[in-house]
């Protein structure tokens, strides 16, 4: 059996002792569905509200891409900027440092007052969370040529552009994988915070929404797709960093 | 062609390192420093290679022909120097990348070919053995076709076969080049150099060799003596 087929079997079995464990517990303890609804009855509202649950779905994922897009770029630029301007890092670095110590979800009121209630807000959002681990796990990654390609491109008098391009870049390809990884993690955290804080679309808003009515099977069934989601995002980054990744 | 010369007092920032070094290196033939770990052998390869450090002679480095040194020395060192995310010809050719200009992959090639890799050009250097890594050092220094070869401890993490061939390997494909070579191994110093140096913080002391030619047979009488004689010098440095 393959190590991917292996994997996803151990996934599975994890999954299945997982909801075992849940449908136990519902039976064991007879909490009342309305604050744990068992796995049948998730499984049951994720059938009935699948058009609702794909419809709110689509504007969170929506949300999610254009967000990490933005933040991955804005992130790699940043990052190469300062890895190949002395003077950007006199100046950026210092901003970065305090911006990474502002919490952005708090900021999530503010983006919504200032960018309304539809998807410009959550992009935002997302893209700001995930600036940060990016823009600082890339410019690590390049600025930490070991000292024999150092020396390499002393001696073949690279300019800093082609250094940067032949050598840096290369190098830090791990780096700005670990980037990524933890950009996956924080991108659905930050979509879903903003869509709590405002919106009337969106998986978040669906959450709110189920909950100020009592349907907690709903608001599990939507945390499962969100869950979905950020399962695939991850095993894409993990499957691009296997065939791109390592050196 | 050209030759060396190196006098002055070696520092390392604030501490000095070498005084009174007098090292006259000729033009086509391999000199050879030789010297305990931390003595400042490696920092007289960065010096002649224009590296960067915290190093500064306090005397003179020329060149025979009195024209500056940039870009005309080649460096290979250790280990380290190779890129692992790159196949061995883009390995051999990354000089000329990094300069701008258009790389030369059949030269690049038929020296991995003349090192004795042929076959092996798309493998990485992750798939190759120490030995073999060297090899692509040595073809990535003689595509730079630079009249002076800086070699600093370039087989000390190889087995002993191994970095017999590869002494000789490099002796072979280096011949009429102005070579430094940096070494701890005081078979390899007597193998293969013209002229040696025992450096220790007082200065350089010129090291009696064969008059064979190089690369010499380590099996050579003359040799076994030079390599006991010189091993028992080092030994007095210890104590």
């Amino acid at each position: 059996m393959s190590a991917l087929n292996f994997g996803i079997v151990r996934a599975l079995l994890a999954g299945v002792v997982a909801i075992t464990l849940w449908q136990v517990l519902v039976w064991a303890t007879d909490i009342p569905h309305f604050i744990l609804p068992g796995p049948a009855r998730v499984a049951l509202s994720l059938w009935t509200n699948a058009p609702l649950l794909w419809e709110h779905a689509q504007f969170t994922l929506f949300n999610l891409l254009t967000g990490m897009a933005a933040g991955i770029s804005l992130g790699i630029v940043t990052a190469l900027n300062l890895a190949l301007s002395p003077g950007a890092r006199l100046l950026l670095r210092p901003m970065l440092v305090f911006a990474q110590a502002v919490p952005v979800f708090a900021l999530a009121p503010i983006l919504t007052l200032w960018l309304g209630y539809g998807a410009a807000s959550k992009t935002v959002i997302v893209m700001l969370v995930i600036y940060f681990p990016i823009t600082s796990s890339y410019f690590d990654g390049l600025m930490r040529l070991p000292a024999p390609l150092t020396d390499l491109a002393q001696q073949m008098q690279a300019s800093p552009i082609r250094r940067l391009y032949l050598l840096q870049i290369p190098h830090a390809r791990p780096a700005l994988f670990s980037g990524l990884r933890l950009a996956v993690v924080y991108a659905p955290f930050a979509v879903i915070i903003g869509e709590w804080v405002g919106s009337s679309r969106g998986l978040g808003y669906l959450m709110l929404m189920a909950n100020g009515r009592g349907q907690t099977d709903l608001m599990f069934a939507a945390l499962m797709v969100l869950a979905a989601m950020s399962l695939i995002l991850f095993g894409l980054v993990e499957r691009l960093a296997k065939e791109r990744g390592p050196v | 062609m050209t030759a060396l010369s190196l006098q002055g007092d070696l520092w390392m920032g604030e501490q000095p390192l070498i005084r009174n070094l007098l090292l006259d290196m000729p033009t086509g033939q391999c000199s050879c420093l030789l010297g305990a770990s931390g003595i400042g052998k490696s920092t007289i390869a960065r010096l002649v290679a224009g590296l960067d450090g915290s190093h500064h002679l306090d005397g003179t480095l020329r060149a025979s022909d009195n024209l500056p040194l940039a870009g005309r020395v080649a460096l290979m060192a250790q280990g380290g120097q190779l890129l692992p995310w790159a196949d061995l010809v883009q390995n051999v050719t990354i000089g000329a990348k990094l300069r701008g200009e258009r790389p030369d992959t059949a030269r690049a090639r038929a020296l991995l070919a003349q090192v004795g890799l042929e076959g092996l050009e798309h493998r990485r250097p992750a798939q190759l053995s120490g030995g073999q890594c060297q090899r692509v050092a040595l073809a990535r220094v003689l595509i730079e076709d630079r009249p002076i070869v800086v070699l600093d401890e370039p087989f000390s993490a190889l087995d002993t076969l191994t970095r017999l061939a590869m002494q000789d390997l490099a002796a072979q494909l280096l011949m009429g080049r102005t070579v430094i070579l940096i070494t701890h191994d005081p078979l390899e110093a007597i193998r293969l150099s013209d002229r040696a140096w025992r450096l220790s913080p007082d200065g350089a002391e010129p090291i009696v060799l064969p008059g064979s030619p190089t690369p010499r047979d380590y099996r050579a009488p003359q040799v076994l003596g030079a390599q006991a004689a010189l091993l028992a010098r080092l030994q007095q440095d210890m104590t």
